[in-house]
């Protein structure tokens, strides 16, 4: 099957400044797509350009079989976009608002107020259907985005940064609407997003995005696989005392093979082996005398995966920020 | 849903329809058009007054060439104490178009409303006609009710038919002032576009009109003070020429345009807006100008406002199509 997001080089510069650089990626139908990156990493201008809103310097973005520097407006058609920063009429409630974007996008009189209160519902704002958009939380506008997104009956959505600004109760009851929606919908799912939380909850795959350059794409197993395959486990035991015979033990973690690098601290002692070799290593070590206060095994949880990736683009993001003005 | 949808295919109308028809709305319900509804409204309706109370005097004023054209003599004549309707327009009119477009663009950056606008299947462009395209229907709406109000009453209140040409020439001057007031429309469009923050939008098109219509009559005047010969060395002709060239620099000012040409329609003896030397004087009779005649005399102006509108709205259209909209 065709990939529906398929893009190829797409490379952006503002200035000398690098947003998008050669970015290939391509998201098939019915998937939970994340892309996750820190702000200023180019995240927006790369769902700019899928949408046509913004020509990339080269390369080439495809959606839904249209080429989205050629096509926009039938690519607009199929594609519904919630932006970071999304703001309504103020003066029109949430239901007239809805209209006005149904109505841009074509649908008959007689579908629109069937539909408006369809999707009013789906997304849990029916209440307050009739309520001004000023008096709505930022919880009830992002819904309220969502349900302008999905009035379009559209193939794909597209949502930037859709956590933002709402409380831990929100998300989850928003991410867990966007995956109901993609699920019964069969709708393609692109997120963008700096929560890797948010992001495990509901993507099928996840691209890590950096600088303008994808680093990783993958499901998350894949990506910490990838990751942190070859640089291995790492084991810290605490010992009750100082060891008295630290050459000794420094000798024998030397010549074990298995054993990359280690270090003894006081009464602590790390190491980072290639395999799991911990029943061997606390063998040794109460052989040479030594009691053991407890061992523990390091996990490669999400937290790593994002400082891994992130702790080399934090200095220079700071130089100066792309992603949202 | 969908499905029924494909097989009957409704007549929706076009996404320009429906954003003119959103814009009129917000247009008419903002408190900042009643307000300048009422400040046009009570403006007509004072110098309507005026002229209807002196209309006796100002018609059996037989010196006067235009005496007998009696709704031109309501928009224009007065006992001094107030001045006349049109001239009142050339401040309040400017004022309405600044208004209605200063935020045209940046209110709908700032609210992140227009990055879901340009996500809908419509052409870019279609959002900025339509934020000329409105207020220009309620301008022209607005006007044409006023000069056919002021028809109507003049009807009823004198009993006097009206010319055919008294028609033409108060239509021409309406269109004169919805031309003048896109001018100014197109311009705060323009500011709208540049500058992010509304009011600093505002306060550079209320700039540039408070320069055109105070101190740019007064730049040019002390100009020519300093670099005019006197006038006692120089003969009839320079003179003339020295006249003609003063006047064609205060044209540079939109409304020194609508106010000549606002006079000239709608005093039909206006024969020339420049100086004429006795030459051109002699042997002509003080009568009023057919309308062609004087729309002749005005068709500089009106194109020259045209012009400006046009260079106004282009520059927007260029600023804003290449523009990357992001919240």
């Amino acid at each position: 099957m065709d990939p529906i997001i398929k893009l190829q080089d797409l490379s952006k510069h503002y200035g000398s400044q690098k947003a998008v650089n050669k970015l290939s990626l391509e998201i098939n139908r019915g998937e939970i797509f994340g892309l996750l990156g820190p702000n200023g990493a180019g995240k927006t201008t790369s769902i700019l350009m899928v949408l046509g809103l913004t020509e990339p310097d080269s390369g080439s973005a495809t959606v839904c079989g249209y080429d989205a520097t050629r096509n926009p407006i039938l690519i607009k058609r199929k594609v519904g976009y919630m932006p970071d920063h999304l703001g309504f009429y103020p003066q029109m409630t949430g239901m007239e608002n809805l209209r006005y974007i149904a109505r841009l996008n074509g649908l008959d009189e007689a579908s629109i107020s069937q539909r408006t209160s369809t999707v009013l519902e789906l997304v849990g704002l029916k209440d307050a259907g009739n309520k001004k958009t000023s008096a709505y939380s930022r919880g009830m506008k992002q819904r309220l985005g969502l349900a302008e997104v999905l009035i379009k009956s559209p193939e794909v959505i597209i949502l930037d940064e859709p956590t933002l600004g709402i409380d831990p109760a929100g998300v989850k009851e928003f991410l867990e609407l966007i995956k109901r929606l993609s699920a019964g919908q069969g709708l393609t799912v692109l997120l963008s997003s700096h929560h890797l939380h948010h992001v495990q909850q509901v993507c099928d795959r996840v691209g890590i995005f950096v600088d303008g350059e994808l680093l990783a794409q993958g499901t998350l197993t894949d990506l910490s696989r990838e990751l942190f395959g070859n640089t291995g486990l790492e084991t810290v035991i605490q010992l009750e005392n100082i060891p008295k015979s630290i050459d000794y033990l420094k000798r024998t973690f030397a010549s074990n093979a298995s054993i990359d690098a280690f270090d003894i601290s006081g009464e602590v002692l790390m190491f980072r082996t290639t395999e799991d070799i911990t029943p061997k290593l606390i063998r040794t070590i109460i052989e040479s005398g030594e009691d053991i206060l407890s061992v523990s095994k390091k996990e490669y949880g999400l937290d790593e995966i994002y400082q891994r990736y992130f702790e080399n683009s934090n200095s220079k993001t700071s130089k100066g920020e792309t992603g949202t003005l | 849903m969908t499905d029924t949808n494909k097989l009957i295919i409704p007549k929706v109308p076009s996404p320009f329809k429906v954003m003119a028809a959103k814009e009129i709305t917000d247009l008419i319900r903002s408190w900042r058009f009643t307000l300048l509804l009422l400040l046009v409204f009570f403006t007509f309706a004072a110098s309507m007054y005026i002229g209807v109370s002196n209309i006796r005097t100002v018609f059996n004023n037989t010196q006067d060439p235009d005496h007998a054209f009696l709704y031109l003599k309501l928009l224009t004549g007065g006992d001094g104490s107030m001045p006349p309707f049109h001239i009142l327009l050339s401040f309040l009119a400017p004022l309405l178009g600044i208004s209605m477009g200063f935020d045209a663009i940046n209110t709908e950056m700032n609210a992140g409303t227009l990055t879901r606008l340009i996500a809908q299947p419509i052409y870019r462009d279609n959002i900025l006609l339509a934020k000329i395209y409105s207020p220009i229907v309620i301008t022209a709406t607005l006007f044409f009710s006023l000069s056919l109000l002021m028809i109507g009453s003049g009807l009823l209140i004198t009993g006097v038919r009206i010319e055919p040409q008294e028609v033409l020439r108060i239509m021409g001057f309406t269109l004169t002032t919805v031309i003048y007031i896109g001018f100014y429309l197109s311009l705060a469009i323009l500011f709208s576009i540049i500058f992010r923050q509304p009011a600093t939008s505002a306060l550079s098109v209320l700039g540039i009109w408070l320069f055109f219509t105070v101190f740019y009559p007064m730049l040019v005047n002390l100009a020519v003070k300093a670099f005019m010969p006197d006038p006692a060395y120089l003969t009839q002709s320079q003179l003339m020429g020295y006249n003609e060239l003063i006047l064609n620099i205060l044209r540079i000012a939109p409304n020194q345009l609508y106010s000549d040409a606002a006079t000239t329609l709608l005093m039909p003896s206006v024969r020339s807006l420049g100086p004429m030397s006795m030459e051109q004087l002699s042997g002509a009779i003080p009568a009023p100008l057919p309308v062609r005649e004087s729309l002749m005399i005005v068709w500089p102006q009106i194109s020259g406002m045209i012009a400006f509108s046009v260079a106004c709205f282009a520059l927007a259209y260029y600023l804003f199509m290449r523009r990357e909209i992001r919240s």
